[in-house]
C-alpha cells in the first residue's frame, strides 16, 4: 500500500521530540485560544505565524504547529459555548444551543465529555478521509458552479426555520437581518453599498465584531441587568464522569455529523460553521419530534463538534490539492505556506511528499493529544472560565475588547462590537434567536455572489439556477426543509411550549 | 491580529533603539495582511535593503489591511506626507484602484511613485480538454458572440483581472466591452476550479497563481501577456507573438509620501535599482514566479500616469465608474 507507506514517512518527520513538543504547545495554546470568546481559529493560526517564523522552524515544524493550533481552537470553541453561552469561535456557535442548556440542567460534565469525544471522531476520522480520498475528493469542487452554490446556501438559510422551536418567523426575521447587515460594505463590483461613507465600512462587517457583539456583550448586559441570576455566566461544574449511555446514544449521530462536516469542509467557501450548523439541522431532522433540541439534548452537542471537526479536516483537502482555501482558517495557513515557499496545489503531493505526509501525520497526533487534553484533563481549561462572576466578567469583557481591536486596531470596530451588544440585548427581550444573524452575516456575501456570477454566465436567465441534477437535488432538499416543519407541525400535535425561562435557551 | 503583535512588538523595539540615539528605521507599509503579494514586497525588499547595507537598521514591516490598501493610501496621505523613512508597497492593483476613484477621492498624484522591480505575467488559459487551440480562437469566438464565452478571474468585476482579457479585446479592435462576460471569485485557484468544471470557458489571472495547475495540465494556456517568454514557461506563445500588442503585467513596486525632498526620492530610486539589479533579487523573482519587469525614477511616474488615464477609459468602457 503505498498510501500506508507515505503515511510511516510521515510519521518519521512527526515523531521527533521536538515536533511532538511543539504539537503539544500548540494543542494547548489552541484549546484556550479556541476557548476564548472572540479569539477563534483564523486569528489563533495568524497570532503564531509570526511566532514560528520568530523561533526559526522549517516547513514541517511550522505546520505542526500551525496545524495544533488549529485543530486545538476546534476543540476549544465548544468549552465556552456550554459554560457561558458565548461560542468561542464562528463554528462553535450551534454547540450553545444544546450545550447550554445541559450546563443549566447541572449536565455541563457531560456536555464536555460527550463533545470532546465527538470532536475527536469528527477531526479524526475526517484525517482518515483525507489521506484516502483527498486526491478523488479535489475533483468534487469541479462539480460545484455558481448555481450549485447558491442552491447549498439557500439550503443552509430554508431549514433555519426548524431552529428554534418556539416561532419560525422569528428566525427568519432574523436571518433576514443577518443577510442585510452582510450588504454592507463594497459589493462586488466595487460599489460601496449602506457605508455612510465611512471609509471602515467599505470592507463590510467582520463577522467577528458581530459574534463578540450579539454574544459576549449581550451576555455581559443581561448579566449587570439580572446581578447574575438569568445569566450564562457562573455555571458550575460537578465532578467529571463518562456518561457512557449518552455516548453510545450519540455515536450514530457523530457519525453522520462527521460524514456531512467532512462534505461541508471539502467544498470551498462553505467552511467550518456551515458544517456543524448542517450537521446540527440534519440530526434534528433525522430523530424527528422525539428528541429535545435545544433543551440540553446530548446529540444537540454531538453533532455539531463532530460537524464543525470534520470540516476542519476537509477543508485541508482543496487546500492541499488545488490551493484553494475550504475556510477562512485554511486561509491564513495558505499563506503560510506560501511565505515557506510550498505552492499548494495539483503537484504538491507529487513534489513534496514529505511536507505533505508529515503534516497528515501531524494531524494525527494532534488530534491523539487534543482527545487526552479535552476529554480527562478538561477541567484545566474550565478553571479557566470558571472563576468567580466578578473575576470572569470583566475579564470577558476584556477579552472581547482587546480581541476585536486587534483584528483591526480600530476604535471603530469597537464601537460597533458595543452596537451589536445593545442588538443582542434587544433581540434576547424579543426572543428573537441570534444565530440566524450571524449566520446571515457570515455566508450573505458568499451567497449574494453565487447568484450574481449565476446570472452573468446565464445572461440573467433564472433556469440556469435548476440547469444541473445537483443544483436541483440541493433545491429540493431546502424545499422540504422549510416546508415539512411546517407540515409536520399540523400532523404531529406537539405539546405546547413552555415558557418561562426558555428565551435564553432559544438562541 | 498578527499585524497588531508585530507593529507593538516592533514599534517598542523602534522606540528603544530611537531613544537610544541611532537614526529612524526605516518603516514599509504592506497594505494588506501577511501573506499576500504587498506583504511580499515589503518583506523581500526590505530583508535586501538591510541586507545590501542600503538601510543601517533592519526594516520595519507594517500591516495595514482595509479597502484594498484605501486605508494604507489615506494614512501615507494624510498622516506621513514628509516621513522620507517611510516606503509602501504597490501594484497593479493600487493603480487599478487609484484609476476607478475606490480611495475615497484619493488620486494617484498625491504620492510619488518610485519604480517597479519585478512582475507577475498575466496570463489567459482554458481547461485542456477546450476547443479554443489559440488565443486567436478565444478572440474570435468573442467576436462572433460575446455570450458564448465567460472568463473567471480572481479579482473582482473590474479588478485587474477583469482588464487583462478586455486589453486583449481592444488590441483585437473588439471594444463592446459590457458584452464581455467576467465572474471574479476569491482568488485565482478558485477561478481556476471553475473553468476545470466547465462554469466557465476561460481565466486570467497571474503566473505565480496558475503555474501548478500549467504543469500539471489541467489547464492550457494560450498566451502570457508579455513582451518576452517567461522563463521556465517558454512554450507558452506571448500574446504579442499571436498578433494582440498587449503587455499586462502585475508589477511590484514602492511609493513613498509626495511631501518628500528630490534628493530623498532619489535616494529611494537609487536604493531600489541596486536592489532590482542583485543577484538575491534575481533569485527571489525566479523562486516566486515573477518575471523581469524594472522600472524605476522618473520614467516611472510617467508610465503610471499613462497606466491609470488607460483604466480609467477601460473601466469608464465597461461600465465600473462614471
Amino acid at each position: 500500500m503505498e498510501t500506508l507507506s507515505n503515511l510511516a514517512m510521515g510519521f518519521g518527520v512527526a515523531l521527533t521530540p521536538f515536533t511532538l513538543f511543539l504539537a503539544f504547545c500548540g494543542c494547548f495554546l489552541g484549546t484556550i485560544i479556541g476557548a476564548l470568546p472572540g479569539l477563534g481559529p483564523s486569528n489563533g493560526v495568524a497570532i503564531l505565524i509570526p511566532l514560528a517564523f520568530a523561533l526559526g522552524l522549517d516547513a514541517t515544524q511550522a505546520l505542526v504547529l500551525l496545524t495544533s493550533v488549529y485543530y486545538g481552537t476546534m476543540y476549544g470553541g465548544r468549552i465556552s459555548s456550554i459554560l457561558l453561552n458565548i461560542p468561542g469561535d464562528e463554528p462553535a456557535m450551534m454547540t450553545t444551543l444544546d450545550g447550554f442548556p445541559m450546563a443549566k440542567q447541572g449536565r455541563a460534565g457531560d456536555a464536555l465529555v460527550i463533545s470532546g469525544v465527538a470532536s475527536f471522531v469528527g477531526s479524526f476520522l475526517s484525517t482518515v478521509g483525507l489521506v484516502v480520498v483527498a486526491p478523488i475528493l479535489a475533483s468534487i469542487a469541479y462539480l460545484f458552479g455558481p448555481a450549485e452554490y447558491f442552491a447549498l446556501y439557500l439550503l443552509a438559510f430554508a431549514t433555519l426555520g426548524g431552529m428554534t422551536s418556539s416561532n419560525q418567523a422569528k428566525s427568519a426575521f432574523a436571518a433576514c437581518l443577518g443577510l442585510g447587515l452582510a450588504m454592507v460594505g463594497l459589493d462586488n463590483a466595487g460599489l460601496p453599498r449602506f457605508t455612510g461613507g465611512n471609509l471602515h465600512l467599505m470592507d463590510g462587517i467582520d463577522f467577528l465584531v458581530a459574534i463578540v457583539g450579539l454574544f459576549a456583550i449581550a451576555e455581559i448586559f443581561i448579566f449587570i441587568e439580572s446581578h447574575g441570576k438569568n445569566s450564562a455566566i457562573g455555571v458550575t461544574i460537578g465532578k467529571l464522569t463518562i456518561p457512557w449511555a449518552d455516548l453510545k446514544a450519540s455515536s450514530g449521530t457523530m457519525l453522520r455529523g462527521t460524514g456531512l462536516g467532512f462534505i461541508a469542509g471539502v467544498l470551498p467557501g462553505a467552511g467550518a460553521s456551515l458544517g456543524s450548523f448542517m450537521a446540527y439541522m440534519a440530526e434534528k431532522s433525522w430523530v424527528g419530534s422525539k428528541g429535545r433540541f435545544g433543551k440540553g439534548d446530548p446529540r444537540g452537542v454531538a453533532a455539531p463538534e463532530a460537524g464543525n471537526n470534520a470540516a476542519a479536516g476537509g477543508a485541508m483537502v482543496p487546500m492541499l490539492t488545488l490551493g484553494v482555501p475550504g475556510s477562512g482558517t485554511t486561509a491564513v495557513m495558505l499563506a503560510l505556506l506560501m511565505t515557506l515557499n510550498i505552492t499548494p496545489g495539483p503537484l504538491l503531493f507529487k513534489e513534496q511528499p514529505e511536507i505533505v505526509w508529515g503534516l497528515i501525520a501531524s494531524l494525527f497526533i494532534a488530534n491523539i493529544v487534543l482527545l487526552i487534553m479535552n476529554v480527562p484533563l478538561v477541567k484545566i481549561f474550565v478553571k479557566v472560565l470558571m472563576v468567580p462572576p466578578w473575576v470572569l466578567m470583566p475579564m470577558v469583557t476584556m477579552v472581547s475588547f482587546v480581541g476585536i481591536f486587534s483584528l483591526s486596531g480600530s476604535y471603530f470596530d469597537m464601537l460597533l462590537m458595543i452596537a451589536f451588544g445593545a442588538l443582542g440585548y434587544i433581540l434576547r427581550k424579543l426572543d428573537v434567536p441570534t444565530v440566524p444573524v450571524i449566520l446571515g452575516i457570515l455566508l450573505g456575501n458568499a451567497m449574494e455572489d453565487s447568484l450574481r456570477r449565476a446570472m452573468v454566465i446565464s445572461d440573467g436567465d433564472w433556469t440556469y439556477l435548476f440547469s444541473t441534477p445537483i443544483a436541483v437535488g440541493l433545491w429540493l432538499f431546502a424545499a422540504g426543509g422549510f416546508l415539512a416543519p411546517m407540515f409536520l407541525r399540523k400532523i404531529v400535535k406537539r405539546p405546547p411550549i413552555p415558557s418561562g425561562d426558555l428565551p435564553l435557551d432559544a438562541d | 491580529m498578527k499585524m497588531t503583535s508585530i507593529r507593538t512588538a516592533l514599534g517598542g523595539a523602534v522606540l528603544a533603539m530611537t531613544l537610544g540615539g541611532g537614526a529612524f528605521a526605516t518603516e514599509c507599509i504592506a497594505p494588506a495582511d501577511a501573506g499576500g503579494g504587498w506583504d511580499f514586497t515589503c518583506r523581500q525588499i526590505g530583508k535586501l535593503l538591510y541586507d545590501l547595507k542600503l538601510v543601517d537598521q533592519p526594516v520595519q514591516v507594517t500591516n495595514m489591511a482595509g479597502a484594498g490598501g484605501g486605508v494604507a493610501y489615506t494614512h501615507v496621505v494624510t498622516e506621513r506626507n514628509e516621513d522620507a523613512d517611510l516606503i509602501v508597497a504597490a501594484s497593479s492593483a493600487t493603480t487599478t484602484r487609484l484609476a476607478q476613484n475606490a480611495y475615497a477621492g484619493m488620486t494617484a498624484d498625491q504620492v510619488r511613485f518610485v519604480g517597479a522591480i519585478g512582475g507577475d505575467p498575466g496570463v489567459i488559459v482554458v481547461a485542456k480538454d477546450s476547443p479554443f487551440q489559440t488565443l486567436g480562437d478565444l478572440v474570435e469566438a468573442i467576436k462572433a458572440d460575446p455570450a458564448s464565452v465567460t472568463f473567471a478571474g480572481g479579482s473582482a468585476a473590474g479588478g485587474f483581472d477583469h482588464l487583462k482579457p478586455l486589453m486583449v479585446l481592444k488590441a483585437a479592435g473588439f471594444t463592446d466591452f459590457a458584452k464581455v462576460k467576467y465572474i471574479g471569485l476569491d482568488g485565482g485557484a478558485e477561478a481556476i476550479t471553475q473553468t476545470i468544471g466547465g462554469f466557465t470557458q476561460a481565466m486570467t489571472g497571474d503566473m505565480s497563481e496558475i503555474s501548478g495547475f500549467i504543469k500539471s495540465g489541467d489547464v492550457r494556456a494560450l498566451a502570457v501577456l508579455t513582451a518576452e517568454p517567461v522563463p521556465g514557461f517558454e512554450q507558452i506563445p506571448t500574446a504579442k507573438s499571436q498578433g494582440f500588442d498587449v503587455e499586462v503585467v502585475n508589477w511590484r513596486g514602492l511609493y513613498v509620501p509626495k511631501g518628500i525632498s528630490d534628493d530623498a526620492f532619489n535616494a529611494w530610486a537609487e536604493k531600489l535599482q541596486t536592489v532590482a539589479d542583485s543577484a538575491e533579487w534575481k533569485q527571489i523573482m525566479a523562486d516566486n514566479g515573477l518575471a523581469p519587469f524594472t522600472k524605476v525614477g522618473a520614467d516611472f511616474q510617467g508610465w503610471i500616469d499613462g497606466v491609470v488615464a488607460d483604466t480609467a477609459q477601460l473601466s469608464k468602457d465597461i461600465g465600473v465608474i462614471q
